[in-house]
């Protein structure tokens, strides 16, 4: 049966499906720590994002090449010394090129191993399927967790700071709601955007159920 | 792919303990020379990084100074950096363009509102006064402690802030502290800030302790750091 | 209270900067495991009981990572010891005492993944605390920890008799109320300073 899913084609949805039906932050609701803790402005956010993309699509593509070579005893310690090699990788990379980033995201860099959404696709997708469908998924569900950490980082930093990327919006006038950038903020803005996510899907549903009961009635007269 | 039993062969043979160690084996060994050489290639980088950083803060702290030099202060005495017969602490000194000596930038730490505060402050021997202060790192409340980086007024308080030596060379003349916003009389206080008290008082005191520890020891050195040139 | 005192760092770890409130580690089990008030208090537990194992063992192995200036290592060694760590702690209480076992069990698993276990064992090297500053920081993460979910899962016991909006229910209202704790625990900042 795993010859069957390794041929799976690749379809749109393949990509599609981190980004909206299974995002990892507000549908699924994994690697939660990052997605709080460093979302206090825009550019960190960008920075969090991009550094888990990458460490989820190196480690993932590493264990598809590997998938029929590793006993399945021992996967999940193999796994985890794969992330942490390639979170290792780009702690330093993060170091090199910019301190302030590397202050500013902290220890939190490092806590990427223990980030869920990782682990989680590398048992339930990168270790049956192949390369190519792995990494298109990886890069989808990085992708939707990249905007989902843009979508908290800018809520927060706008509203907390009054600019965007550092380029204030406001104008002098506004006062700041420092509460945004502390820690209650991040748990009331995501949710916040949790609840917008409830309420549009439900619309969803009572549209769909109230078009069948439309076309139930129609077909019936 | 709904359930793992699906994936795996209907009988898993149980694997050999020598097939389970190899691999691991080798995905450590690959590990290992993955981290290595990323870690070899990056260290220039991130030593430069951390090079420039600790010279703009330097810089920033001692006013006219242009070029920064480490010294290290021993027992014996202080002697610059590759010089030093026996290991101490590091002093980052600052020289202006002409080769002369404009003061040392020291660090000081103490306990914030939010976490620890680490700040560097420029002493200025020939006024006997702390001539700059720059935050290195504080976890503060943003808008209310951060104002200790941010607030024009405290950050003018350490233009000229005086931290002479008592007569017999033990410790600062003047305790060093924060009083309440507009109620600085002495050169040796600190006007605090609205709404950041704790903050506030924390670098006062840090400095104190600070000043009060390092420049006894220091001071019978100056010659040394004016010598080199 | 001097920064590097014993009792600050307990009550700094538990309390002013509160692992789950104020750091943000271990939100997962915070919003999957706090539903009943006796699994989220078995859960923490838990979870301290490793948090201890876990930076008693990353003390070690840092010193000698250090001694052999093998920094580069470091987080491999973490996460590889915090994983048998677990493993450790699930097959001694399975041996020696099946009841706990049968209470504890089923999350001695998941704690590996749980940010706040290693999030323990970096902080204390980031602050180079020494062995038993680490016991103590390690201690106060672990009541902190605890203090939290069994909080979290009071609130929610009472609220599952509350007439809540249908999409407020599950993640969205946990989320809420963590915020509100969260904003209770700032209140605490400023302790002892």
């Amino acid at each position: 049966m795993a010859a069957k899913t390794d041929n799976n084609p690749i379809t749109m949805d393949t990509f599609l499906s981190g980004i909206w039906k299974e995002n990892p932050v507000f549908v699924m609701l994994l690697g939660m720590c990052p997605v709080l803790a460093v979302t206090n402005s825009v550019a960190n956010a960008l920075a969090m994002g991009l550094a888990t993309t990458f460490v989820l699509l190196c480690s993932n593509a590493l264990i598809s090449l590997l998938r029929h070579h590793i006993p399945k005893e021992v996967r999940i310690a193999a796994y985890i010394v794969i992330i942490a090699t390639f979170v290792t990788v780009v702690d330093y990379l993060i170091h090199a090129i910019s301190l302030e980033v590397y202050n500013a995201l902290g220890a939190f860099i490092q806590l990427i191993v223990v980030n869920c959404m990782i682990l989680g696709r590398a048992e339930a997708f990168a270790s049956r399927h192949r390369l190519s469908s792995t990494l298109i998924n990886g890069l989808g569900m990085g992708v939707g967790f990249t905007i989902a950490l843009l979508c908290l980082g800018s809520v927060r930093e706008l509203l907390g700071a009054g600019t965007l990327l550092g380029f204030p919006i406001f104008g002098e006038a506004f006062e700041p709601w420092v509460i945004m950038l502390l820690p209650p903020g991040g748990f009331f803005v995501l949710g916040a955007w949790l609840l917008l996510f409830a309420w549009v899907k439900e619309r969803q549903i009572k549209r769909s159920a109230a078009a069948s009961v439309g076309e139930a009635a129609v077909n019936a007269r | 792919m709904s359930s793992s039993a699906s994936v795996q062969p209907q009988k898993p043979k149980p694997t050999s303990s020598v097939k389970l160690i190899t691999t691991l084996g080798l995905i450590a060994l690959f590990s290992g020379l993955l981290v290595v050489s990323v870690f070899e290639f990056t260290k220039p980088y991130i030593a430069e990084n951390q090079r420039i950083a600790l010279e703009r803060a330097v810089l920033e702290v001692i006013p006219g100074a242009v070029e920064r030099r480490d010294f290290i202060l021993t027992d014996e005495g202080v002697f610059p950096k590759d010089q030093a017969p026996e290991s101490g602490s590091i002093i980052h000194a600052g020289f202006d363009e002409a080769g002369r000596f404009q003061g040392v930038a020291l660090e000081a730490s103490g306990r914030g509102y939010a976490d620890v505060i680490r700040v560097l402050y420029g002493y200025d021997p020939s006024c006997q006064c702390i001539v700059g202060m720059t935050v290195l790192e504080s976890r503060e409340t943003p808008g209310l402690g951060d104002k200790i980086e941010t607030d024009p007024l405290f950050v003018a308080n350490f233009e000229r802030l005086d931290a002479r030596l008592a007569a017999d060379g033990s410790g600062l003349a003047n305790r060093i502290r924060t009083v309440d916003p507009g109620a600085a009389e002495q050169p040796w206080e600190i006007d605090g800030i609205t709404g950041a008290t704790i903050s506030a008082e924390a670098i006062g005191n840090m400095l104190n302790r600070s000043a009060d520890s390092v420049l006894p020891e220091l001071a019978p050195h100056w010659a040394a750091f004016e010598q080199n040139n | 209270m001097h920064a590097d005192s014993l009792g600050f760092i307990f009550l700094n770890a538990a309390i002013i900067n509160n692992f789950v409130l104020a750091l943000f580690l271990g939100i997962c089990p915070l919003l999957g495991v706090s539903g009943k008030l006796n699994t989220a208090f078995s859960m923490g537990v838990a979870t301290a009981l490793v948090m201890l194992i876990s930076s008693i063992s990353a003390w070690l192995i840092n010193e000698v990572i250090t001694h052999f200036d093998l920094e580069f290592l470091r987080l491999i060694a973490y996460i590889a010891v915090i994983a048998s760590a677990v493993q450790l702690v699930e097959m001694t209480i399975k041996k020696y005492s099946p009841p706990l076992y049968r209470a504890l069990g089923i999350f001695l698993p998941l704690i590996t993944t749980n940010c706040a276990i290693l999030g323990v064992a970096l902080f204390q090297t980031n602050y180079e605390y020494s062995f038993v500053q680490s016991l103590f920081y390690s201690l106060g993460a672990g009541a902190g920890f605890i203090l939290a979910i069994v909080l979290m899962a009071g609130l929610r016991e009472k609220l599952e008799l509350a007439d809540v909006p249908s999409i407020a229910r599950g993640a969205a209202m946990s989320l809420m109320l963590a915020g509100i704790l969260s904003l209770a625990f700032m209140g605490f900042a400023g302790l002892g300073g």
